[in-house]
């Protein structure tokens, strides 16, 4: 397999935007597995899309299910030419990306979207996500529009969204 | 180069204060690492890491410090880039303003664990029925029960809300 690198900020390419799969052919599947395997070497990755390592095809990856805190999640997601049907809700929630590195802030995303988008085999499968895994789709997504978190970045002294309460 | 210091720097606020400091160092070669500028209580503080290639930082902020009547301190530090820890946990605080909220508060949430990565703090209401808020973010090394029992008997009029901060790393 070959071994992928991921691009940095303030790399332009980031903020390509990138077109749509046509072809899901095996070189798509070799190149799925590929992306998994750089977003499972990362510490602590959740997601990874494909224009992080060059290859600017509407392609993302999430899996969630690793995360100590996720009580439910799909699992592991292959999302090609995802489309987000429907948004729901606004939290802040912390986010970094392997993309930039040694930085964490707070972003502002949907609580809940619900999503359409192929697999890997061409298939299209519609999907409902929450929480921490809908803030990882919608990371990824962004990806996919030349967007990385520091574009959504919110102030920290001024948290005009409540969190969650623990208590 | 690569001697960081940290200079610190207050007065009463006014427009372009930022701008003045921070062009007088650009232009004297110098470098800025992490800061933090904030107006508190009518003066605007400031305290930046920096480091300069040549010449001494005193003699580049003495007088634009002096123009702009701020109050100048220089530190030499071990400091370096590039290491930031990733909070886990936020605390948000508040209540009737009184003297002790912080010092009880953070007393407590020190003995159970917490490193404070940062907190900002203020007050607010009127004079007559003044409010105080704050908030934190940090590491609970001992885990966030432990933060919850350590300040489940605090005296009343005091609330705060524990959250868990999940980072997403995508």
């Amino acid at each position: 397999m070959v071994e992928l690198d991921i691009l940095t900020y303030p790399d332009e390419r980031l903020k390509q935007i990138s077109e749509p799969v046509e072809r899901f052919d095996d070189e798509l599947r070799e190149f799925v597995a590929a992306l998994e395997a750089k977003m499972r070497a990362g510490p602590g990755g959740v997601g990874i899309a494909a224009p992080q390592v060059g290859r600017f095809q509407r392609i993302v990856i999430v899996d969630v299910s690793g995360h100590r805190k996720v009580r439910q999640s799909h699992g592991r997601l292959v999302l090609i030419n995802p489309e987000i049907t429907e948004w729901e809700g606004l939290e802040v929630g912390r986010e970094g990306c392997m993309s930039v590195p040694d930085y964490t802030g707070n972003v502002v995303r949907a609580e809940r979207i619900a999503l359409r988008a192929c697999d890997e085999h061409g298939q299209s499968h519609e999907y409902r996500f929450e929480g921490y895994e809908a803030r990882a789709v919608q990371h990824e997504i962004d990806h996919l529009d030349g967007l990385l978190f520091l574009d959504r970045l919110v102030s920290r002294r001024s948290d005009l969204f409540r969190r969650k309460v623990y208590r | 180069m690569n001697e960081w210091y940290m200079a610190t720097l207050v007065g009463r606020d006014r427009p372009g204060i930022v701008a003045a400091v921070t062009q007088a160092l650009y232009e004297a070669g110098c470098h800025l690492g992490e800061t933090s500028m904030v107006r508190l209580g009518g003066n605007f503080t400031i305290m930046l890491m920096a480091r300069c290639a040549q010449g001494g930082l005193l003699e580049t902020l003495e007088p634009v410090a002096d123009r702009l009547g701020l109050r100048l301190h220089l530190d030499r530090i071990e400091g370096r880039l590039h290491d930031h820890r990733i909070p886990d946990v936020r605390v948000s605080v508040h209540g009737a303003d009184r003297a002790g909220i912080v010092a009880q508060v953070t007393g407590r949430l020190a003995e159970a664990g917490l490193d404070i990565l940062d907190l900002d703090s203020d007050v607010a209401g009127s004079e007559a029925q003044p409010i105080y808020l704050m908030h934190i973010e940090g590491l609970a090394t001992q885990g966030i029960e432990a933060l919850e029992a350590a300040l489940a008997d605090l005296d009343a009029g005091i609330t705060v809300h524990l959250s868990p901060i999940e980072t997403m790393i995508g």
